[in-house]
This record gives C-alpha cells, structure tokens and sequence, in this order.
C-alpha cells in the first residue's frame, strides 16, 4: 500500500483513543421483573449496580447481572450483534436490542423492561406467538402460480431494490410493541407484519399482492395506522417502517391489482 | 409428567440445514421441528457473503473448478465424491432458492448477481472468479428467512423453544428424542422413525468467535454421549476478519469486493504470503499470516494484537450498497468509521468443520466401514459430510446447509415412510431427568460463568490459530479440572418457567464435550494442515495423516481416537499455493 504515512496518523489516533479508554464505569441497572411462580401476578423493579467496560453492550451488563448477581433474571437472546432479532427490550423508554447499545451511551443509569403490548412470560421474556400469528396472516412468502423456469426469474436491479428495505426485516417485535395503536388492540396486526407483505407485494416475481392487500385492508389492517413513528424509530435494521406502511396504504387505495 | 408425542421425522434445529430438510419431510410424512429458539433466531442468519454455485452468470465458470477449490481450499481432507456432488448440486440449489424468493442481488441483465470470495477461482488456481451468490451482505439472513416462509407456507409443525437433550435408541436404530419445555419446565418424548440433527456448531468454546451465544455443541454432544464418535473435531476454522476484542464477524466478502489487510507500516502483507490471490486467500492461511505479524511485532492496536481491515479506497457506494451491515458492525462496536479510518481486526472462532459423521444422504455412520444408524441424520454445521474438509471455503456453509438439508430430508421421509414405528426404550426420559434434578437440587456449589469465562480464555490461549504438544496437554488438564467444578456447579433459579440459568449450564456441558473431542483430536494429529496447525509440526503429513479422525467417549470417560480412510478422487494431494 502506497499510504503509510496516512496509516501512521491512523495508528497514532487508535493508540490515544485506546489510551483514553481503559476506566471502567459504574453502571445502575433498574430491571422490571416478573415471575409467576415465585411472586404472582404483580410486576416489580430490582436494581444492581455494577462495574463495566464503556464499550460493553448492554446484553454484557445483562449477563453480568445473570450470571453473577442473580441467575433468575430471564431474557432472550443469541447472536449477540443485532440480526437474529431475540432480545428487543424498552431500554429507557424506547425499544431497542440490548445487543446494539453500548453501555458508554447509557451509563450512569439505564431502566430496562420487557417490549409493550404481548404478555410477559418472565422478566423479559414476552409471549411471542400473538406477534408470529400477525406475520403469518400476511402470507409471507412468495407466491407464483406461472411455472417455475429453468434458471433464475430474471429481475432487474431496479425492481430488485423497490422492495430491499423491507427484506432486512428481522421479526425481533420492537415495531409492532413500539406502536400504540397495537398497545391498545392486540388483534392490530402491526407494523413488522405490514413490513413482511410489503416485502412480497413489490417484488416483481410475486403474484399474490390482492391478496395480501384484500387481507390489510380490513379492520385489523393497515388503516388502523396513525403514522406516530414509533416504529421507524424503533426498528433496529434501520427499515424506514411508516414509509412501507405508506406504501401499502396508497397501494390499496390506488392502485389495480 | 412426561408427554409423548409421535412423529414419521423429528428435525433438530430450525436453521437454514433443519428448515430444508423440513420443506422435503413435510410434504411427504408427518414432521416435526424441534428448536430451543424461533426458528429466525437462528444463526444461518448471520451469514454474510454469499453462497457459491458455478451459474457462469458474468464469467466462465463449472461445478468442476468449484470441486477442485471446495477439495484444495480443505486441504485434501475433503471426501472428493461428497465435494463434487455438492458442488454439481449447487446450481439448481441456488435456482431453488430463487424461486423462492429470495432476493438476490442482480446483474444488470437481471440474473443473479455474483462476486469474488476466498480460495474461489478459475480453471484450478488461475485467478479469483465471480462465484458467489449473494443479497448484499446478509445473504444468510435472506437464506432464513425465504426457508422459514417456505415452512409458513407449508404449515410446518415447529415446537419452539424445546431443547432436545438426549437421543433414544433401541435395538440399535433411532427411536425418538427427548426434550425439555423451556416456557414450563416439562419434558417432553418425541418418539420417532427418524431425527434429523442440524443444532449448528460449538464456537462459543472460544473466548473470541462469531457464533451466537446458543452455539453450543448440542447435537454433536448429545449423540458423542450415547457413543456416536464425532469426527475431525480438531479442524476449527478461525475466520481471519472478527471485530477486535468482540469476534463479530466482517464478512469475506468485504476482501472480495476489494478490501485490504494492511499490518502496522501499513504494508498490505498478503502480498508476502498468497502472491496471486492476496487477501482472498482462504481462512486459514490469512489467519495464520495474521498471527505471524502480530508474532514478529506488526500488530496494531493498543496491545498490539490486531491488524486492519482497509476499506477507505473502496467506492462508497459499494461500500453502501453491498456491505452495509459489516459497515454498521464496525461503526456501533468500535465506533470506527471504516470509509475515514481502517478496522482493526483479529481471528475469531467462526465454523466446525467436524462433528457427526455422515454420508451424503445426511444418514449418520459409524466406524471406519460407515455403517449407517438407521433413522439417524445430521446436516450443516453440526455433520461431517466431509465437504470441508480441514478447512472449510466462505460460502460453502451455506451450500452444505441446502445441499444435504435436502438430501438429509428426503431420505429421512423416505425412511420413515417405510419403517415400522419403533419401540421406546423403558423409562425413555430418566437420563434427562436425572441430569435437571441433579442440578436443580444442589444448595450451592461452583458457579457456571466462572467455568465457561476459564474455558473460553484457555481454550482461545492454548487451541486456537497455533498449537503444539505443550499448548495442548495443558488444555486437556484444564478441561478435566474445568469437568470437575462442573460435577459440581450451581443452579440459583430452581423454577420451571423460562429458568434459563438451568439451560445455559446444560448448554455449558455440552460445550466441554466438544471441546474434550477437539483437544483430544488435535492432541493426536501431529501434523499441520487446514484449520489445524501444530507449531511442533508445521508440515503436513499425507503419509501418516490423509485421514480423518473418529473421537468416542469411552465408558470410563476417557476419549478414543480411530482413523477413517478419505475418500479420494481425481485430485492428487499437492502443495497448497495460492
């Protein structure tokens, strides 16, 4: 490489950066617990402090509290860098995965509490099945009644990317749970579901869009949306939500399928 | 109280190798999914670049450069018949998927776009060739998700968040499974004409590695417990490129679309190492030149133990378009900006290329005469095809996962279809029983973290990238102290509901399975080659060592190792350059 020199500012920057570094912080966890089997019906708050790195996630100090301070405390999660979606939370007052924040961002204090509007199980773990039966009802999977060609169905970059945003779905829930017309109406079938049918009603392979559109635009459909943001503002992958849910919206309205 | 419950095919795990053979059994016999996670927690999901198949869509290309690569890239311990059926077998997997749905990028002709990746090339070494298939930078992701709609669509039956935690056998044929509730505590009998495991792998037995927390070993451990041998456990591929520190993953595809490895006088030092394809190298080799300049002092970082990954001259728009999550990875976990500044990178735990032995129906064998265990089957990351061999080449994970998913689903309904129901063994779920009673019943005693913190760091220390005689004897004392403290580990949550504390410890058992099977295996093989190189013996050994290796628990828990003969074919074993 022809760029040593701009290479030697680089290493003298990650050199002073991880000088600077290196304290750990006190962090204050207020977690709301709950647990049928030990306390009943009644939720409550628990708090542990602890000492961790700034550049920790969240999850980190989660499992920190689990497996040193208390080993009751439940809560999904697994790949641990923001795709499989498992431990969306209300971190703060707002939903997120535990495993995209940085402890840095949070600290001294964070709250944390299971996602709004499904019923918790324990601690924060939430019944997901309402959440999976609103994804379902969308018929989320291509349909394509034309034969099956040799090779690939062609497509063009171009319609390829009118419906790559909503491909980056990832069903962790923190849309819909975010949404408070959800909050209120459980049979809503919510933003990540919206998100799911949008991705196969604007894929020019697909042949099932009346009917995804027929089954959104029924009362528990797409018009129950009153464009707050909650869940553009929630969604992890960056998804611009409201604007699918838009899409669908005027699709319905407009269009002739 | 124990449920039992009667299926024709039981499929273990619901990623991209479970959920394929899913779509084949469900439409021919009654099938059962069995997963300790939603099936799209998965972590098929996380993969990154791309899946090869030789489509020739923007250059020359055949299913026969891609068998010499898959057999080369594994450094000959590849099972050739099995590498050329999957390979041949990949363009229609890949058309298949297609179908599907799934969204892969496009040509400007609208057929399947398609990009360079490592130990890929043309015509046996030429050059990098455009193989991979891909949707941007989470085509693993696209996998998911298209084989979960599939299974919607189809009304797959899923039990979801049961952990599978022994296998039943009688008379010497599969009977069942049992299974444990997480939400209730119950177990569960699933019996069966025949299960299918495809549980992924076990990185999390290193400190640094890209797997999800949940890879832990499960199926190769369940199955090494009832005296299946598990084989080549010591090839543990390290992927050259994780997040510093985190191991998260910076795909392949981020050298394939023209990033650098550059050390700290900002010298691209692959050059050195592969002259013709550089950085798209295959794993192991990049891994190991990373090693050796952090070894003579060209390291970066605080510590000196890193090295970058350099993307600064790329077009943004490539960067944007095609690489926007590792992008992401790197902004949100090291709040490096990768188009200003390089990432800093080290190698981190990514694939198991060992695990249950299988033919290429997905059936699993014992012993060197591979005698099939009728009704029992394994697929992806979890099997031993062997398609990978020591080393196994990026994207060919997710090929294996659809290849012998398939494979594995078919002749499992086809099996079943034709077999009596089998008998359950007497008291099916005591082993199971006994194993949470025990721990669940324990007023105090060691604590599981603590165990698993010990046997991540030795195990990232002493059997990692580089090897020896030394390095590896102590891991096997520390792994016996380490099974010690277990005997003896504490569970504070004795409830039944979502008592994850109690599964996660499971989990950790299972964890020192596999890595009682990798150290012992790699203990034995002292030579170099793949994914395992042995300081103490840097060169490989074809006349001792062209042979896989077969690790079984003995009755007083001691390990033995056997040797199975590779099935070879037209490639001839030579030198490997890149």
């Amino acid at each position: 490489m022809d760029d040593g020199n701009g290479l030697g500012d680089v290493l003298e920057t990650s050199d002073r950066r991880a000088a600077g570094a290196g304290g750990r912080v006190t962090l204050t966890l207020r977690i709301r617990r709950y647990n049928p089997e030990t306390r009943g019906q009644e939720s409550w708050w628990d708090e542990f402090t602890i000492e961790s790195e700034p550049d920790d996630r969240l999850l980190d100090a989660l499992h920190h509290v689990k497996w040193y301070l208390d080993g009751t405390l439940a809560l999904r999660r697994s790949c641990a860098h923001g795709i499989c979606g498992s431990d969306a939370m209300m971190i703060n007052g707002r939903n997120a995965l535990a495993c995209k924040i940085i402890v840095r961002d949070v600290a001294p204090r964070v709250t944390v509490e299971p996602i709004r509007g499904l019923p918790v199980l324990k601690d924060l773990i939430v019944d997901m099945e309402p959440f999976f039966a609103g994804y379902r009802s969308v018929l989320p999977y291509l349909i394509n009644d034309s034969g099956e060609p040799e090779k690939e169905r062609l497509q063009s970059p171009e319609e390829r990317h009118r419906y790559d945003d909503t491909t980056k779905c990832i069903l962790c829930a923190a849309c819909t749970t975010s949404c408070p017309i959800f909050w209120g109406d459980e049979e809503y079938v919510g933003p990540a579901a919206i998100v799911n049918a949008h991705r196969f009603v604007y894929d020019s392979r697909d042949e099932g869009a009346r009917r995804r559109l027929e089954i959104l635009a029924e009362k528990n459909g797409v018009f129950r949306c009153r464009t707050t943001f909650n869940c553009t503002d929630a969604c992890p992958r960056g998804i611009e939500v409201t604007k699918a849910i838009q899409d669908v919206k005027r699709s319905i309205l407009f269009d002739r399928f | 109280m124990t449920t039992v419950h009667t299926y024709d095919a039981v499929i273990v795990g619901a990623g991209g190798a479970g959920l394929r053979a899913a779509i084949e059994a469900a439409d021919r016999v009654r099938t059962a999914v069995i997963s300790k996670l939603y099936p799209t927690r998965s972590h098929t999901g996380t993969a990154q670049g791309g899946m090869c198949a030789a489509l020739a869509n923007v250059e020359e290309d055949y299913p026969e450069w891609h068998a010499f690569d898959t057999v080369k890239g594994g450094d000959y311990l590849v099972d050739q018949p099995a590498a050329q059926l999957m390979t041949e077998e990949a363009v229609d997997a890949v058309y298949q998927l297609e179908h599907w749905g799934l969204p892969f990028n496009r040509t400007p002709e609208g057929r399947i776009d398609q990009r360079r990746f490592g130990g890929h090339t043309r015509n046996h070494g030429e050059a990098p060739v455009r193989r991979a298939c891909y949707a941007a930078d989470r085509t693993g992701h696209m996998i998911l998700q298209t084989l979960y709609q599939q299974c919607v669509k189809r009304d797959v039956r899923f039990f979801n968040e049961f952990y599978v935690l022994d296998q039943l056998l009688s008379d010497g044929r599969c009977a069942g499974v049992v299974a444990y509730e997480l939400a209730t505590g119950e177990i569960h009998v699933f019996r069966a004409k025949s299960v299918l495991y495809a549980t992924g792998g076990y990185g999390r037995i290193f400190k640094v590695s890209s797997n999800a927390h949940t890879l832990t070993g499960d199926g190769p451990a369940v199955l090494f417990r009832r005296g299946i041998p598990l084989q080549d456990m010591e090839f543990f591929q390290f992927h050259p490129t994780g997040v510093y520190k985190l191991g998260i993953l910076l795909s392949e595809a981020v050298r394939g679309e023209g990033g650098i490895l550059v050390n700290s006088d900002g010298e691209r030092f692959m050059e050195r190492y592969a002259p013709t394809v550089k950085d798209l190298a295959p794993r192991d080799l990049v891994s190991r030149a990373i090693y050796q300049e952090i070894k003579e002092g060209r390291g970066v970082g605080p510590r000196r133990d890193a090295v970058y990954l350099d993307v600064r001259h790329l077009p943004h728009d490539v960067i944007e378009e095609k690489l926007p999550d590792v992008t992401e990875f790197a902004r949100v976990y090291l709040g490096v900006e990768p188009t200003r500044e390089p990432v800093p990178i080290q190698p981190t735990a990514h694939y198991a290329m060992g695990g249950i032995p299988t033919n290429t129906d997905a059936q699993v064998v014992v012993g060197e005469e591979e005698t099939p265990v009728p009704g029992l089957y394994a697929a992806g990351e979890c099997a031993c095809v062997s398609v990978h061999g020591a080393n196994r080449l990026g994207t060919n994970s997710l090929l294996d996962i659809v290849v012998f998913g398939r494979r594995g689903g078919l002749h499992m309904s086809e099996f079943a279809r034709d077999a009596d129901l089998p008998d359950l063994p007497d008291a099916p779920d005591v082993r199971v029983r006994q194993t949470i009673d025990g721990l669940l019943n324990r007023p105090e005693g060691a604590n599981a973290a603590d165990i698993r913190g010990e046997l991540q760091e030795q195990m990232f220390d002493l059997a990692f990238v580089v090897r020896s005689e030394t390095s590896l004897r102590k891991m096997a004392d520390v792994l016996a102290g380490l099974r010690e403290r277990y005997e003896r580990v504490f569970v504070q949550d004795t409830g039944k509901v979502f008592n994850t504390e109690l599964t996660e410890v499971i989990e950790l058992g299972f964890m020192l399975d596999c890595a009682d099977a990798l150290v012992a295996a790699a203990l034995a093989r002292d030579e170099s080659r793949g994914g395992h190189y042995r300081e103490d013996h840097p060169l490989r050994d074809d006349a001792n060592w062209l042979k896989h290796s077969l690790a079984s628990r003995q009755a007083d828990g001691s390990i033995r190792l056997e040797i199975k003969s590779v099935k070879l074919g037209p490639y001839i074993p030579m030198e490997r350059k890149y």
